[in-house]
């Protein structure tokens, strides 16, 4: 990183669209658009860390929800049983994922193409129903939390504003993060194992420990906001922390707006996450979210593979400075 | 302890058969074209809502609507391939990985909004047999006897017949098959038909002795997932198999331990053979 | 450097236009279904404006908790309409209230309760908050009203914890979770007091946990033995490893269940495997009338129930027991559901008429819509209606529990003409019919 990367219009683009989109909700004070532009931030933050195992890596990981779920649980843990206060617990959520990726770093990065997809799957799942066992946790039950917890932020309504704060804040710092691999070496070895990884490997890139190191960073974020989620929710249940569906929509997110770039995970979550307001109270069209979801995903992977952001850049060469 | 043991690996095993039909179609299109279908669950899921729309609709006996449901298994596979796979068929793993699985939401899209996620129920009973110790509902008896049908059939269709030993030969090397003069492009939608096949058949075994949803398919998904690669992806006799392993391994567990209990060691099991021995038990094919 | 700049400028304008179309457009849709508002009444120069309440809610209109909802939506509706066909209320101001309901479909899903009563609360301006069905749901949505600071009324929940965490105005309308199975322990123990093995299989859930775990206690203390105890997943099709862990536990009686698809698929599957239990009490399903699909094996089945038709709720008992008795008798009751619906109701619809009842009644009392007068009023509540007893917890670790009201047992049994009815069985004093005792 040096200052060279500073001075990218594409970075300021990016920032700049976030900072439009984070400040809205504290603009109008509203707390309806403020839980929208929280699930908002949420998914953009989701497709930016997932985009660094998919999109940089070219790793497919089904199970990318089991950070989100496990950083969750724990954080809610620390918070409700072991009276920690919200950030501590918050960082302790995304520590306890970013340890799960890398023993997963460990055992499954050493598969390859779809045994790797499958086995995130198979991971997902064991940890769900360990946890679902697991009677500190609250097994199938969850863990809920005293309404009084709310009192030491100042009220729920207060309490709810700074959970919003603090995943606008993780957004933009896993957006940067995502800008910031991608113009180091560290992202160009990543770029060269999705290319071709024994090629990579021959060229002096330490895949296993690039790999791991990506896949601990993807982690960290989607773990902290579970645990920031969950306290605003107030309670958790091993199926609301694991759902699957979650996951595969965080990929299609990633294809619709672009792997591998930046801009492309946000502008797929912003259109994603529209569609799916649109469709949460229409009674006709909820469900048909998803197939427009499967059907947007389809012509993408058949026709334009690199999303829209890819195909921007490869139609108008001139504003790849810009569209990164 | 003895009785419960024997009732409940009796229990495993029946149910084993089905699964194993299930994941034969799974392993099957993997062994053929290296593709996973992760549309695998929906069809199974269609699968029971077919047989149930048949013998609700038209009073049709179940296993009399079972053919049906497998004739509209194979040409949906079919169409299914032309339309969303063909294209992909030889780009990296990951475009076939999500063109699969993006028909697979579009399934469970129209489902859900055609059915909801309400709970459905063929209501079919047989009857049970009372073998000593044990009772065995007709219908898992009979599933079980359908299944073992199958796979037979299916065995016989790969190594008996000439589209079979065609499918066998683009599985073996597609390049060879195309210079000897097979349409391998057809025999590919065939064997996908055939998958998906396997996969209808064994959603409608299903109904007929558990209610479903539409989302119902998912944990059969995973499960098939898992015998699949126990078995050796690609290798439909070590599906069948390993279908069997897993139900008596459902059956054990649920004898010493609560059974709820029984997915974590599913799955762990299933990290630990892509682990140690990723090829499964009998070998499959790369 | 301008080309670049200008090509800056406008990704930034389409960037901005793209945040703006990020603000969610009005709500589209209003899916409810209200009844027609009483209209405004006659204009007098000193009458201040009548006033429409919003009563906002989800219903598992979708979804595995689709035939219990359903039946608690039909039955406030049925509220809905009868009040606002009588005027509405009348408040000693003048001020006419009138209500209209606001509902969406939660698709018996956790999620989409706290997303919908968030926008219920903010977007939709819902004066009050009604549960969905089922504790779990309920209990997502109660954080949700005390973190808006709306009252919500539960119905179709009877989890305790729900009250234990410290809310101020979330009040419950059922009977709480832990008598529930409790009494059918009585009812096994007075039929047959040589009977001491229980088996329980319940759902893993909040609701058929907090019973079951409560039932397990009371049952110890009474003397019998849990031969099993165990929990099945939500949604679990198989009930197979259980039932051979029944089989092999050999006990007296099995208890347990959860709600009402797998407690119908556990009762169906019993009797498939023809296990030879003497006593089979199970949580939710048996009470609706739907269970009797199951045809031979609903037979003999016993259920818990927050209502029945047959019970002896009325204003002679209200004066015998010291309570007001406020609003329409059973006999009214049923007779109105069944003119609106078609069906007979079940206690399901009976929780969702109650709930708008107990509302009312407050409201009343207080004489006022506002929140805090109306949760002071719900606070002093001690009445009897068609549904039962209604008095709340009002200490600070169990502010809103339901402490006054009772569950009756249920038994399928044949009439004359062999079809499947359902009998009062428990209480003694309000039963309709004996117990048949033993199933096997």
């Amino acid at each position: 990183m040096t200052l060279r990367t500073l001075r990218q219009p594409g970075l300021w683009l990016t920032l700049g669209i976030l900072a439009v989109i984070g400040v809205l909700a504290p603009a109008t004070g509203s707390a309806a658009l403020r839980e929208t532009m929280f699930t908002q931030l949420m998914f953009i933050a989701f497709a930016s860390s997932l985009n660094l195992m998919l999109g940089y890596t070219g790793y497919v990981s089904f199970g990318h929800i089991v950070f989100f779920g496990l950083g969750g649980y724990v954080g809610f843990y620390l918070l409700s049983a072991q009276h920690w206060p919200l950030a501590a617990a918050v960082v302790g959520g995304g520590l306890a994922a970013a340890l799960l990726a890398m023993l997963l770093g460990l055992s499954i990065l050493r598969l390859r193409g779809a045994y790797f997809a499958l086995a995130t799957i198979g991971i997902n799942e064991a940890v769900r129903a360990f946890i679902n066992n697991f009677e500190p946790f609250g097994g199938p039950t969850g863990m809920s939390l005293n309404f009084s917890v709310y009192k030491q932020y100042g009220g729920a309504a207060q309490a709810l504003w700074i959970t919003y704060y603090s995943v606008l804040a993780l957004t933009v710092a896993v957006v940067l993060l995502s800008f910031f691999i991608k113009h180091s070496k560290a992202g160009l070895g990543l770029i060269s194992i999705r290319e071709d990884e024994d090629a990579a490997m021959v060229m002096g890139v330490n895949a296993p420990l690039a790999k791991t190191r990506a896949f601990v960073l993807s982690a960290i974020v989607p773990g902290m906001i579970g645990a920031l989620f969950f306290f605003k929710n107030g309670n958790i249940e091993p199926a609301d922390a694991f759902r699957l569906p979650l996951s595969i929509e965080m990929i299609v997110m990633v294809m619709l707006g672009g792997q591998g770039t930046v801009l492309g995970p946000m502008l797929g979550a912003a259109t994603y996450q529209q569609l799916r307001i649109y469709l949460l109270t229409s009674p006709t069209f909820k469900e048909l979210q998803l197939v427009f979801a499967g059907l947007s995903l389809l012509i993408i992977i058949l026709f334009i593979p690199g999303g829209v952001v890819g195909w921007l850049r490869a139609r108008l060469p001139r504003l790849r400075g810009v569209l990164e | 302890m003895a009785t419960q043991l024997l009732a409940s690996l009796v229990d495993g095993l029946l149910i084993g058969f089905v699964y194993g039909v299930a994941a034969m179609g799974l392993t099957l299109i993997w062994g053929v074209m290296r593709v996973i279908n992760l549309a695998h669950g929906a069809i199974m899921a269609l699968g029971m809502f077919g047989l149930y729309f048949l013998f609700t609709g038209l009073g049709l006996n179940p296993y009399l609507a079972l053919p049906l449901v497998a004739v509209a298994g194979l040409l949906s596979g079919i169409l299914m391939y032309t339309l969303a796979v063909q294209r992909v068929i030889n780009a990296p793993y990951l475009s076939t990985l999500l063109a699969t699985f993006s028909v697979n939401m579009m399934l469970i899209g129209v489902g859900t909004a055609v059915y909801s996620t309400s709970p459905y129920n063929v209501d079919f009973g047989l009857g049970s047999l009372a073998l000593g110790p044990l009772t065995l509902p007709y219908s898992r008896l009979v599933a079980a006897g359908v299944a073992v049908g199958v796979a037979g059939a299916l065995y016989f269709f790969l190594y008996r017949t000439a589209p079979g030993k065609a499918i066998r030969a683009v599985a073996n090397n597609r390049s060879a098959a195309e210079l000897m003069g097979i349409p391998s492009n057809r025999v590919l939608a065939l064997s996908f038909g055939l998958g998906v096949m396997l996969a209808a058949v064994a959603g409608g075994l299903i109904a007929t002795f558990f209610p479903f949803t539409i989302l119902s398919g998912n944990a059969y998904q995973l499960n098939s997932f898992v015998i699949s690669v126990l078995g050796g992806l690609g290798n439909p006799l070590g599906a069948l198999i390993g279908g069997l392993i897993l139900g008596l391994l459902e059956g054990l567990v649920s004898v010493f331990l609560p059974v709820n209990w029984t997915p974590v060691i599913e799955f762990g099991l299933f990290v630990l053979i892509l682990l140690v021995r990723p090829s499964g038990l009998f070998g499959a094919r790369r | 450097m301008s080309r670049k700049l200008s090509s800056l400028l406008s990704l930034l304008a389409i960037a901005s236009l793209l945040a703006a179309c990020a603000a969610p457009a009005t709500p589209t849709t209003a899916p409810a279904t209200q009844p027609p508002a009483a209209t405004a009444e006659e204009p007098q120069a000193t009458v201040p404006a009548p006033k429409t309440l919003v009563i906002g809610f989800t219903a598992s209109q979708t979804g595995s908790q689709n035939v219990a909802s359903t039946g608690q939506l039909k039955g406030l509706q049925l509220w809905m309409q009868q009040v606002n066909d009588a005027g509405g209320i009348k408040l000693a101001d003048g001020t006419l209230l009138t209500f209209e309901a606001k509902f969406y479909d939660d698709e018996s899903n956790k999620d989409r309760v706290q997303e919908l009563y968030t926008k219920l609360s903010t977007e939709d301006n819902a004066d009050y908050l009604i549960s969905p069905y089922s504790s779990g749901l309920a209990d997502a949505a109660a954080v949700i009203a005390e973190q808006y600071g709306k009252i919500m009324i539960t119905t179709g929940a009877a989890s305790e914890g729900t009250y234990q965490k410290g809310y101020t105005l979330v009040y419950q309308a059922y009977t709480a979770a832990g008598h529930y199975l409790t009494g059918a322990a009585d009812l096994l123990a007075s039929l047959d007091p040589s009977a001491k093995k229980i088996a329980i299989v319940h759902e893993n859930d909040k609701f058929s946990t907090d019973v079951c775990n409560a039932l397990k206690a009371y049952a110890e203390s009474q003397g019998y033995e849990v031969v099993l105890f165990e929990g099945y997943d939500t949604g679990a099709t198989d009930f197979a490893p259980f039932i051979n862990k029944i089989v092999a536990a050999a006990p007296d009686a099995i208890m347990g269940g959860g709600h009402f698809a797998d407690g119908s698929t556990f009762a169906k599957q019993l009797f498939d495997k023809g296990v030879q239990a003497k006593f089979i009490s199970l949580l939710v399903a048996p009470p609706e009338p739907k269970f009797a699909e199951l045809g031979d094996a609903a037979f003999g089945i016993v259920g818990p129930s927050q209502w029945e038709p047959l019970v002896g709720y009325s204003p002679e008992a209200a004066q015998a027991a010291g309570v007001e008795f406020y609003g329409l008798t059973v006999a009214e009751f049923v007779s109105a559901y069944k003119a609106a619906y078609d069906a007979d109701p079940s206690y399901h619809g009976a929780g969702g008429y109650a709930a708008g009842l107990i509302l009312q009644r407050a409201i009343e009392a207080a004489g006022s819509y506002e929140t805090d007068k109306v949760s002071a009023a719900l606070d002093a509540i001690d009445m009897m209606s068609f549904f039962g007893r209604t008095k709340f917890d009002t200490s600070a670790e169990n502010h809103g529990l339901q402490i006054a009201h009772d569950m009756v047992y249920v038994q399928w049994q044949t009439d004359a003409a062999g079809a499947l009815v359902k009998q009062v069985v428990w209480p003694e004093a309000g039963k309709s019919a004996d117990t048949l005792y033993p199933l096997h």
